[in-house]
């Protein structure tokens, strides 16, 4: 039984570190969502090697708990996720937010200038920051 | 030690390798598939068969009747809630334009939007000219009817 425990714990251990990397990798919030619930499905099954390594009930409920609560993150991410522009799912590092502030107010000050002749611009009255 | 209980410790050890393989696969699978269907595909592996897998081996090592059933709670939470995850994800990946259209086999969801957008901007074409000339409306009402 120790052999086969060990074994265990070492596949779910990789394959838990595996999709850690796929949620810090994953150009996509989706992504991230996806590869947080196969994390969820295996700290079930880590909890589930555990119980059965050491013989002992007390952690069965939690194993009912994960079940439960684990796709409530998922869905809920998904639900405000339906809205997120194409490669937003990065961070940023500080010269390109640089740059795409930089880029931002170019734009603005375009707008501004050519605002007599253009009619497509800003509407009238708008506060711009 | 009777034989019985080393047969159940050896189809519990069996369930236990297995539902790990497939927590193992579905990383290795998450780091390799290309796009957000492939790994969505890939995730479903530990969430049903392997959680599935790896209860039958903690029942069968356990082998008490009240724990039994917390197990099969267990199974069935999952078998419930993970459809729903994958559903929105699925469902959210779609509306952002993570799916690729031209690398599927088959594409129902395309077809039916696709058709259901004709059909709203026929009606609400239908509707402007109605608006335009009331008493053709009237006529057409009364064409229906008949």
């Amino acid at each position: 039984m120790t052999v086969v425990v060990i074994l265990s714990a070492l596949m779910l251990a990789a394959g838990a570190v595996l999709a850690a990397v796929r949620a810090e990798r994953g150009p996509s919030m989706l992504d991230r969502t996806i590869a947080l619930d196969v994390l969820t499905s295996t700290i079930v099954g880590a909890v589930a090697l555990h119980a059965a390594w050491t013989l002992r009930f007390d952690s069965v409920p939690i194993l009912v708990v994960f079940a439960l609560v684990g796709f409530v993150g998922s869905v809920t991410i998904a639900r405000f996720a339906a809205v997120e522009p194409e490669g937003e799912g990065r961070v940023l590092t500080r010269e390109e937010s640089d740059a795409l502030d930089a880029q931002r107010r170019a734009v603005e000050e375009t707008e501004g200038s050519a605002d007599d002749e253009h009619h497509g611009g800003p509407a009238q009255g708008e506060v711009t920051s | 030690m009777s034989v019985l209980d080393i047969v159940l410790d050896v189809l519990a050890a069996i369930c236990l390798l297995g539902g790990s393989f497939l927590a193992l696969a579905a990383g290795m699978g998450l780091t390799r598939f290309p796009d957000l269907l492939a790994r969505m595909h890939t995730a479903t592996k530990p969430q049903v068969l392997g959680v599935l897998l790896m209860m039958l081996g903690l029942g069968l090592r356990l082998r008490s009747g009240n724990i039994i059933w917390m197990l099969v709670l267990v199974a069935l939470f999952q078998l419930l809630t993970s459809p729903v995850a994958a559903h929105m994800v699925a469902r959210a990946g779609y509306r952002t334009g993570k799916v690729d259209s031209s690398a599927l086999v088959v594409d129902e969801l395309t077809r039916d939007v696709e058709a259901a957008e004709r059909a709203a901007q026929q009606q609400r074409a239908t509707a402007e000219q109605q608006g335009a000339t009331p008493e053709q409306q009237g006529a057409d009402d009364e064409g229906d009817a008949g």
